[in-house]
């Protein structure tokens, strides 16, 4: 059976280069996740996850610099409250809040960015696919 | 020194990685560069190589985008197949006479089909194929040559040889073959000259105990590369010569050619224990059933990261390391072959290995002789360039710079810094005034394509077996051809070789195409590379998107060929998703303040403060300490016996006469704000009496780019009694006292305390030199002292092994440890930690324990980053790796850039490093801001926020989003009545990340590039 997918955005200036890191060192990780590049944490919207969940994800990963790195100042912190937010509304909506993941992964972090890939699959894989009525 | 020089015109020799990036350096300065290289490809030897290490990046992947953008550049001329007559004259006005050979095709007329290869009834041993394989008389040099025209090999055409043939000129249907063309004399009058001539592999046929060529499964290195290349004899199968099966053990046998007294080679190659590593690792990538064995004296990793990747190779590939010279081998059953060697603790040994890959050395290029006479160079005693003391860069003939392995072994990254290094040589004796333009290149008008229906063309990339060896890429293209609007789809090579940009340009006028998608590695490398491709195709460049299918997909799901196929058709149908919905957009142009601020005052900051300001811009010099000199300060001696104090005191005083350079000691650093072109830097003077209470106030500096030269520092040791008994002490503290230190009957130092453990995974890279360097001193000052160094790998890397010889010479003892066997210390007298001290050690080759009663024990103590490194790359937005040296754009061809703009490091900042390589480093990095601060203007991304007047409420939220204060709220009026307030974007001052798109309510602002309907769409592509 195809492994639900996990949609995630990814931040230029850390995260996209840690992803890619993962995949210089050769570090495995589920395929079943689809990285959107944006410039910064910051620019994901909440609209840009509840789309995705809607179009058929049953995961989003959201992944910026870690805290005090961001490449725009503070762009991470905006990304973070915005998605606790959006995570207490998802509650409401009945989707578990465990499907959408903000985490922190810098440029050099390879072998983070393939855990945290990895960790988001199992969880992803523990709920099963997301269903909206 | 100041030169006249009415020429903006240098000659680069030789045109490898060194000679590429030196051309593309001093073409962004404005030089006009004559790049010369014997062979029909720039190139040199890297698109020899597999991958790279430590990164295992594909070699000719990273390298393509440079030899493209070295052709593409108007400031370079490229003569290929071309040799270097004479140099005469003076630097600033040097006369240069250049052979172009007859290539007997015109490159103009050739289009690289190919066709007449294969009428050519000729064939020769391939040289870029290390011979593996054979080529016609006319060929290309390897599969992504540039230019990527065909040549003829005058000695083995027959038509040229003979008068009989002339296949190829028939089949020509571009009727290029010219038969008639002949040499070509051109005289060239420079400024400057930078060698950077190269090395060549040793050839191993005078060890003929290893029988190379004598059995066939015995095979150098280099041919081992070719085997594991994709574009290579064996599309990357490693079977072996003698029966095209695959070996299951395979033995490396460093140091062949190199660290050996016999040969005159006693230097080490530098390069052979990282490459052998990667050849393990990557040859067990290919085939599982692959064992390698490296047989080694010392494994030198001593680069960036490179311990980890060693350490990664044991542990995660398997690798099995033995420490053992190798006395011969011999033939065993079925063309294996039996190694014969004495183990570590005396044992003699013997194990069969399926094949052998003798680990060649370095070493100087067979004309090197020739070519030092010409220029009027001299070598050293390997036939290397000599170099000036402190000076790695300068040949003794001022105004001819040496860089690459033509100075020295040295891997790609250093390479690259010497190249950089030479250039901001180079500059002083060449005319050069500010550019006025961003770039010299005109590019056809833009074709506006506003309004047309989108017609995308996609390409997907094999990058060799990169991605195809995973990703069905047949499969993928023609689904490509599947999806809504694309109108051309095809499968490629290598996306990033001229010969495909080539085509992307041919498909877009063909098929009028009007956006591009590439599906291949990653755009933060390649982007600008298409993206240009795109303009000289007359399209905007901001039509291109770029799908990352290797570096995301085929290298991350190697296992799962199936998966990664789908994945990858979602990766393409999300890229045609976004693709659909671009637009063009426009770069704003930004002026450039032409000054520097450079923080650290050590010996780096110091030197490439001096290159900066000998180019004639200003440089503000920040120094936290009182005193300029930073480590250099507490340097007494130097390996080769020049003088460090001199060159202290020499540099300080250069500094502090220069009028272009303001230096500011006891600065304390606030802030660091703006971007490429604009920083402002605020920083405090600590008075420097302590009698003065009050606080000076914050100077504000304004300036166009940034050096970072913060430095690094020796550690305090946690272990060896070390603040604990007098008698243990640091190399940096020995060196300060060992002029006046008091009688000692022995001396014991270990090496590698606290580096290559626990925390820092990392080899400090000078100690080995250091300690050698002060046991040899104390040797020399009194030959009775006993001298122990205790050891985990000796790493007296290059030209420093010599040294390592002598030291043994002198009588100084070396003993092996391992981190399972740790030296142990205690104080003779328990009562008294002063008392001498027991050093208790394993001897392995003895294999049993030994005790030395030391007078002094000294410890090589790690290198550390300093903590203020964190706040200063929060400042900056720029990385640091895992043990807080900053982290470069790129490992391998960017070590002296940042991902960020206008930001450059250099010095201890980056990774442990001796002085020598600090000035290099130094050098670069001042040449590679001078690429900044010669322009007058250079672009600005057109990647930025863009507000809808009508749907703006003129909330404000934006206007508190923006970190830039690059949003205002804005009147808008209608005669004079304000009909409403909207917010406006400052294009000059966005940064394009987006946070005032994410936080509008009215969707009124968007970020160009990355718009909500650019997103939602390449989503909605996803399948789930």
């Amino acid at each position: 059976m195809k492994e639900p997918t996990i949609v995630g955005f990814l931040c230029n200036w850390c995260s996209y280069e840690g992803a890619d890191r993962a995949g210089d060192a050769r570090l495995e990780y589920p395929a079943n996740i689809r990285t959107v590049r944006v410039m910064c944490s910051g620019r994901v919207e909440p609209e840009f996850v509840l789309h995705a969940f809607r179009e058929g994800a049953s995961g989003v990963l959201i992944l910026g610099c870690h805290p005090g790195d961001c490449h725009y100042k503070m762009g991470n912190y905006k990304a973070r409250r915005r998605i606790s937010l959006l995570k207490k509304t998802l509650e409401q909506l009945g989707i578990e809040p465990e499907r959408v993941r903000l985490d922190w992964v810098a440029a050099g972090e390879g072998e983070r960015f393939a855990k945290v890939a990895n960790e988001m699959a199992d969880t992803i894989k523990g709920l099963g696919p997301l269903e909206l009525s | 020194m100041s030169v006249k020089s009415s020429s903006k015109s240098v000659l680069v020799v030789g045109a490898g990685i060194a000679g590429i990036q030196a051309a593309l350096d001093l073409a962004e300065l404005g030089a006009d560069v004559h790049l010369l290289e014997q062979t029909p490809s720039i190139g040199g030897r890297m698109p020899q190589l597999d991958k790279t290490f430590p990164t295992n990046d594909c070699s000719i992947c990273i390298l393509s985008p440079k030899m493209s953008e070295c052709a593409r550049h108007p400031g370079i001329t490229l003569h290929i197949c071309s040799s270097l007559v004479s140099v005469e004259g003076t630097a600033g006005d040097f006369n240069c006479r250049i052979k172009e050979h007859a290539r007997y095709v015109d490159p103009d007329k050739c289009v690289g089909c190919g066709v007449c290869a294969e009428k050519c009834p000729v064939k020769v041993a391939d040289e870029f194929d290390v011979e593996l394989r054979q080529r016609k008389a006319i060929y290309r040099y390897f599969a992504q040559s540039i230019p990527s025209n065909y040549v003829i090999d005058a000695a083995h055409c027959l038509q040229l040889t003979k008068g009989v043939c002339k296949l190829c000129e028939k089949a020509c249907e571009a009727d290029a073959i010219n038969f008639k063309d002949k040499d070509k004399f051109i005289d060239l009058n420079c400024g400057a000259v930078v060698l950077a001539s190269g090395i060549d592999p040793h050839n191993p046929i005078g060890y003929g105990q290893y029988g190379y060529k004598a059995y066939p499964n015995v095979v150098t290195s280099i041919e081992f590369e070719r085997m594991l290349s994709a574009s290579g004899p064996q599309k990357g199968h490693v079977v072996r010569p003698s029966d095209g099966k695959e070996p299951g053990r395979v033995a490396f046998i460093q140091c062949v050619g190199s660290r050996d007294l016999e040969r005159k080679h006693d230097y080490c190659s530098s390069v052979c224990c990282m490459y052998a590593i990667k050849e393990a690792v990557i040859a067990k990538e290919h085939s599982k059933g692959i064992e390698p064995t490296i047989f080694f004296m010392d494994i030198r990793a001593f680069g960036k990261d490179f311990d980890k990747y060693y350490e990664r190779a044991e542990s995660q590939f398997g690798v099995e390391f033995t420490r053992a010279r190798v006395a011969k081998v011999t033939p065993a059953d079925d063309g294996n072959l039996r190694l014969h060697f004495t183990r570590e603790y005396g044992k003699r040994d013997s194990e069969v290995f399926d094949l052998v890959v003798l680990s060649v050395g370095l070493e100087p290029r067979e004309d090197m002789a020739e070519l030092a006479d010409k220029v009027d160079v001299k070598l050293d005693e390997y036939g290397f360039c000599r170099a000036v003391p402190f000076e790695p860069l300068n040949t003794v003939r001022p105004g001819i710079f040496a860089c690459g392995a033509a100075n020295g072994p040295k891997d790609i990254p250093e390479s690259v810094m010497s190249a950089s290094g030479a250039v901001a040589g180079c500059a002083r004796f060449l005319a050069l005034e500010r550019q006025e333009k961003v770039s010299k290149k005109e590019f056809p008008e833009e074709k506006d394509v506003v309004g047309e229906r989108p017609r995308i063309g996609v390409f997907v990339c094999h990058c060799g077996i990169n991605i195809a060896g995973v990703v069905d890429v047949k499969d993928v293209a023609g689904f490509a051809g599947t999806l809504p609007n694309v109108e051309y789809t095809e499968d490629v090579i290598y996306a990033c070789s001229q010969d495909c940009l080539d085509t992307i340009k041919e498909k877009i006028r063909e098929h009028n195409l009007n956006r591009v998608l590439v599906a291949a590695c990653t755009p933060r490398t390649h982007e600008p590379l298409f993206r240009e491709t795109l303009r000289e195709a007359g399209l905007n460049q901001y039509l291109f998107e770029m799908a990352n299918i290797r570096d995301q997909c085929s290298w991350a799901h190697m296992h799962e060929p199936e998966l990664a196929t789908a994945k990858v058709k979602d990766l393409v149908e999300m890229g045609v998703a976004k693709a659909r919905n671009l637009f063009p957009l426009q770069k704003l142009p930004i002026e450039i303040n032409p000054k520097a601020v450079v923080v650290g005052g050590g010996l780096s900051g110091m030197i490439a403060s001096l290159a900066m300001a000998d180019a004639g811009y200003e440089v503000c010099l920040l120094e936290k300490e009182s005193e300029l000199g930073g480590n250099l300060a507490g340097i007494r001696n130097t390996l080769n016996g020049a003088d460090p104090r001199e060159l202290l005191h020499s540099t300080i005083l250069k500094v502090e006469d220069s009028k272009f350079i303001t230096v500011h000691r006891n600065a304390r650093l606030q802030s660091i704000e703006g971007y490429i072109g604009h920083f402002k830097t605020t920083f405090e003077v600590n008075s420097q009496k302590p009698e003065a209470k009050s606080k000076e106030p914050s100077v504000e500096y304004d300036h166009g780019v940034v050096v970072v030269a913060t430095g690094a520092r020796e550690s305090e040791p946690a272990e060896y009694l070390y603040g604990k008994s007098r008698r243990v002490i640091t190399q940096l503290e020995l060196e300060k006292r060992i002029a006046d230190l008091p009688r000692c009957k022995t001396v014991v130092m270990i090496q590698c305390v606290g580096s290559r453990e626990g925390e820092r995974l990392y080899c400090s890279r000078v100690c080995c030199g250091q300690a050698i360097k002060n046991a040899t001193l104390m040797k020399k000052m009194r030959p009775g002292t006993d001298v122990y160094v205790l050891y985990r790998d000796i790493r007296t890397y290059g030209l420093a092994e010599k040294y390592y010889g002598q030291a043994r010479d002198l009588g100084v003892v070396f003993e092996r440890y391992d981190l399972d066997h740790k030296p142990e210390l205690e104080p003779v007298d328990k009562s008294d930690p002063d008392s001498k001290l027991k050093v208790k050690l394993v001897d392995f080759l003895l294999d049993k324990k030994i005790v030395i009663e030391a007078d002094l024990v000294v410890l090589s103590a790690a290198m550390d980053a300093p903590k203020e490194n964190e706040q200063l790359a929060k400042m900056l937005k720029v990385p640091l790796n895992k043990e807080g040296f900053f982290l470069e754009a790129h490992m391998k061809l960017r070590p002296v850039d940042f991902a960020t703009d206008g930001v450059f490091m250099c010095g201890l900042a980056h990774s442990p490093k001796n002085i020598d390589e600090s000035i290099t480093q130094a050098k670069a990095a001042a040449a590679r801001a001078l690429g900044v601060l010669s322009r007058k203007v250079i672009e600005a991304e057109g990647t930025v926020s863009w507000v809808n007047p009508d749907r703006c409420t003129g909330c404000g939220v934006c206007v508190k989003a923006c970190a830039y204060a690059a949003v205002e709220l804005k009147e808008m009026t209608m005669g004079s009545k304000v009909v409403k307030t909207v917010a406006e974007v400052n294009e000059a001052l966005c940064k394009g990340c987006g946070a005032c798109a994410a936080s509008c309510r009215s969707g009124a602002i968007n970020l160009k590039g990355f718009t909500d309907d650019q997103i939602f769409e390449a989503v909605s592509a996803i399948t789930t």
